[in-house]
Order: C-alpha cells, then structure tokens, then sequence
C-alpha cells in the first residue's frame, strides 16, 4: 500500500498548565500561556510517520485550522516527520469560537480536493475535550471510522485492521479504505523533533489557505454563554494512621460496626 | 383553490415550529452487548427526560427485540424503536448511523442523545455530521431544551453553552445523572427500514477485562491505585482491599503506562470519569489529569508517603504512610 495520510493536528494549551477562567467568565486565559500540539495528535502523527516508515504509506501531511499561530504547530509537525502541511486559517481573535463540525468540514474540503487515503486524528483535543472531529468527519465523507486505535495495521486489499480501546477492554475491526482513524493514548510513544529536523522543517511546504477562501461556514451554532471554575473542593486534613481511618470512614457510612 | 393553497402553506410553516417548542421529542441511541442494556444508557434516559419532551429509544442489533422488552419497563421511555438486523450485530457506527438517520426522517426528533461512551462518542457526532449540526459532548446538566453545561480542560472549565443546532445531538456524562429506573411499560414498534451496507467495516472480534467486581463506572466504592505501587504484582493489595470493600478498581495513567493494569481501568481525563460515593487514591500523586476523572466523588481518601501531592488538597481524608504499610492494614482492619 502506497497511503496518502492527512494529519489533524491542533495547538492547544499545553497538558501541564493549570488554566485559569477569565474573571469576564468568558473563556479562560490563553494569553501568554504556553502551548503545544494536542498530545493526542502527536501520537496520530507518530503513527502515521511509522506507516511511511513502514513503507504502508507514501506521503504524510499536516493539517490544521487555526489562528496564525498554529504554524508553529505544523512546522513540529513537520520536523516530526510530515511531508508538507496545510494550513487553513482564521483571525487568531476567531480561535475560541471554532467548533469541531467547522474542522471537519474543512478537512472535507482538503480531502474533496487532493485524493486522501486515511485521514488521523487524536481521539480528542485537551482543551475543549469534545472528541467529535473524527466521527464528524467521517459522517461528512460518509468513510468508515476507526476511533480509540491502539494498534494499526495493513488489513490487506484495500483495508486496515484497527484494535480499539472501548470501554471493556479492546475490539478489532476492519475499515475499508480511505477511512477516518483516531488515535488513543496508547498507541505509541511520539518522538522528538531533533535540532536538524527542525530545520529542514523550515524547508518544508507550508500552503496557506483562507478559510473564508475555502467556502465553509464558520457560523457557531453552540454560543458560549458562561465559563466558570469548578467548584472547589476543601482538602480535609490528615488522619493520624489507619485506625483513625477507619474510624472516619465508620462516620460517613462506610464500613460497618 | 388560492385560499386553500395559502392556507396549507401557512400550516405547514407553523406546523413544525410547534413541534419543535411544545411537541418536542427525543430519541436515544441505546448501548448494549447483545444481551443485556448497558448502564449508561439508563443515565441518558433520565437526562433526555430533562429535556421536557417525549422519550423514544432506538435499539440496534442482533438481538435487539430482546433488549427492546428491557428498555421498554424503564421508566420516563414513551416509545421503543427496534431494528433487529444481524448485519446491525456489534453496532458498527457505519451501520447504525444509517438507522438513526432514517429513524430521524420518519419522526423529526428534536434531540438526538447517547451516553458519553465510546460507543455514544463514535455514533453521534456521525449522525450529527450527516444533519449538518455541531454536537455537544459529555454534557453533565441540562438547564433546558437548547441549554447544557460540560467540561473543558481537563474539568478546570465549566461551560455552559446554549445550542442553535436544529437538532441537538448530545453525548451525556453517565455520572452527572440519576439511573432511570424500572416501572414504565413502553410501547415497542419496528424502527423504519433502511438499507444496511456491510462493506465499509467488519467486526473481528473482542478481548474484554473479566472480572467479578463492580463496574468502575457504576461503582459505589472505588479503589485505585497508582505509579506507588510499584508492579502489577503489588496490585493485589488493591485487589484485596477493593474485595473488602466491595469496590470497583480503578487506576492512574502512570500505572496503565507502566503496564501495571489494562487501559479500560484508567480514570481521568482521557479515561473514565467516575463519581462514587468513596474514591480511595492509593499511590497517586494527583495530576489535573486524574483529578478530572474523580474530583465528583463524594468522599476521597488518599493515601501516599508524599505529603505535598496534589491529591491531598482534594482528599477529605489523607494518609500520609508508606501504602505497603497502611493498605495490608486497612484491609486487614475492615470488618
């Protein structure tokens, strides 16, 4: 199989930073703050450059829709090891009105135009942890959907075989190609983009496209009416040792006697 | 003849928009294993209920008239729409979205909700895709019919949206609503026919995680362990305390990646959300990316050597003790 693999991949605040909610209630504060790409795109990534590697596919490209920003995002896509990258671009003030069905419906727009085999995404994004653009996508393409992947592999004439984390354990399926998949946690280990990747990155191509250019409506249908903290809960305090555990949980209930 | 021609026209204007405000109603795409309702399907019926219209609930399967007769006793379901199908066997979304579709083309549903499983988190942003509007995952109250609050960033946001969409295609947190119960007596009727395509995807087969203690998910009691404790091996003082207890066992990322424990008893951010009545933390240190996972339970108790872990600042009662020493000794002291 020869594959042409189109990569979904979003800048997001990063993992370890504790978000603050604006005191407008709003959104929460992404000025200033650190960000990367999602984590789960990454390791849709990765598997994607492995499957190159592989000799499963032949061309790996990088896609996203966001603020001017987000090519940073693709060019580590690219030092990762993405042949070239897309992207579609909004006014960074845009960004947080962004809905998963506009990704998708952009990404169909790619795809309708240059011929994709797979299309991989994350299973979802840590921000606005919807985990929709993958079903969404492949509902608009009317393609089979492989999400929650854990293990990928050639499932022979024309077809991949996809193990899936669901909620017992794991399935295995068979998806027709071309296919939309979603990667999980566990499907590999991304590596780093290493100083003399970065910068062949730099020589990569990078195309930019409007996404006014691209003829979708990027209406929102959810408005965002608040955004408020969670409610905070009180650290109890220590107990001494197990006795006194036991005791406390005696109290509330739980263990008889 | 003109009056007449003016006079249709106008009702069938008004028509719908009474159905949507006044006679709105609401279909579930039901989960199951072929033999039996799962539990979170009983969590979507009490949140679609909130939405203040009728409740049907489409069953897709191989075996799907006997599940239909279970969905059909819970109470708050009006109407049971089966599609029994061998093709629809193991619920491939290429093929139940197809059912929904025509499902939602005979009786115009206002809503369209599943649970916030990876069955409902593959079908309905499908099915929401194919009616051209956005989604709304993981919801976890209701406020009115266009009205939803959910989570963002790991739990650290709580966002509430109202949605424009035509149809609103909701996932429901299972944990955020009550289990609807027995007691109703539902009328069950064919689900309109479609045409079934089978050569999109194939299903292969399964591996589930046996065991014979409770669902994490639905549990009372949860127990988890950590990167703490060490090997797979030392899960057993999990294990045994968890058996005491009569809990669920649940666990961190960093014991999943360690190989410790299989994925599907991961809680967090990007595994499980649980909310049980007692959640015990044993050698985790807390990451924003647990803590979303677990922060609605009742009571928490953590119990880890390092008294600066950020699990301690959302226990109601923290042990500071080496876990090798203090859980033999919890278990051991449990009646």
């Amino acid at each position: 199989m020869s594959l042409r693999i189109l990569v979904g991949v979003k800048r997001v605040v990063d993992f370890a930073v504790k978000v603050r909610v604006k005191p407008d209630k709003t959104g929460v504060v992404t000025d200033g703050v650190q960000h990367s790409m999602n984590p789960f795109d990454e390791i849709a990534l990765e598997e994607a450059v492995k499957m190159k590697e592989k000799k499963l596919a032949s061309e790996v490209v990088a896609f996203t829709l966001g603020g001017p920003k987000s090519q940073e995002t693709l060019r580590n896509a690219m030092a990762k090891g993405a042949d070239k990258a897309i992207h579609v671009e909004i006014p960074e003030g845009d960004v947080a009105k962004v809905e998963p069905l506009h990704v998708a419906q952009a990404i169909q727009k790619v795809v309708e135009k240059e011929k994709f085999d797979v299309v991989f995404v994350g299973k979802q994004a840590i921000d606005d942890d919807a985990s929709q653009t993958g079903p969404l996508l492949a509902g608009l393409l009317d393609w089979p959907q492989a999400l929650y992947a854990s293990k990928v592999e050639d499932g022979g004439s024309g077809t991949l075989k996809v193990t899936r984390e669901i909620d017992g354990g794991l399935d295995t399926i068979k998806v027709k190609l071309p296919a939309v998949l979603s990667a999980d946690l566990r499907l590999n280990e991304p590596r780093y983009a290493t100083l003399p990747n970065i910068m062949k990155a730099k020589k990569k191509p990078l195309d930019k496209i409007a996404a006014k250019d691209l003829g979708i409506d990027l209406t929102p249908q959810t408005k965002i009416l608040e955004v408020a903290e969670p409610p905070v809960r009180k650290a109890g305090g220590f107990v001494a040792d197990v006795p006194e555990l036991v005791q406390k949980l005696k109290e509330k209930g739980f263990v008889k006697g | 003849m003109l009056s007449t021609r003016a006079f249709l026209t106008n009702s069938t204007r008004i028509i719908p928009s009474l159905s949507s405000s006044r006679f709105g109603s609401t279909l579930i795409v039901a989960e199951h294993n072929e033999e039996k309702l799962a539990p979170i399907t009983l969590n979507a019926i009490t949140a679609a209920n909130k939405l203040g219209s009728d409740v049907s609930v489409l069953v897709t399967g191989g075996n799907a008239a006997q599940i239909g007769e279970q969905v059909a006793k819970i109470s708050g379901v009006k109407k049971v729409l089966v599609a029994q199908d061998d093709k629809l066997k193991n619920n491939l979304p290429e093929r139940v979205a197809p059912v929904v579709l025509a499902s939602q083309k005979q009786f115009n549903f206002s809503a369209i909700v599943a649970g916030g499983s990876a069955f409902g988190r593959g079908i309905i942003p499908r099915v929401a895709a194919q009616l051209g509007v956005s989604p709304i995952s993981d919801v976890t109250q209701i406020h009115s019919e266009d009205t939803f609050t959910r989570t963002q960033y790991a739990g650290n946001a709580v966002t509430k949206v109202q949605s424009s969409a035509k149809v609103k295609c909701l996932t429901v947190r299972g944990t955020a609503f009550e289990p609807a119960k027995e007691g109703g007596s539902a009328a069950n009727e064919k689900a309109p026919a479609t045409d079934i395509k089978t050569d999109a995807s194939e299903f292969l087969g399964q591996e589930l995680s046996k065991s014979e203690r409770p669902d994490l998910a639905t549990a009372k009691i949860v127990v988890s362990g950590g990167r703490g404790l060490k090997s797979g091996d030392n899960f057993k003082l999990i294990y045994d305390l968890a058996d005491k207890l009569g809990a669920g066992v649940g666990a961190s990322r960093a014991a999943v990646d360690a190989g410790y424990v299989p994925n599907d008893m991961q809680v967090g951010q990007t595994g499980k959300i649980v909310a049980p009545e007692l959640y015990i933390a044993i050698g985790i240190s807390g990451a924003i990316q647990h803590l979303a996972g677990m922060k609605d339970s009742k009571v928490i108790v953590a119990i880890n050597k390092d008294p600066d872990a950020p699990i301690f600042q959302v226990a109601d009662f923290g042990l500071k003790e080496d876990l090798f020493k203090a859980v033999p000794e919890l278990t051991k002291a449990l009646p």
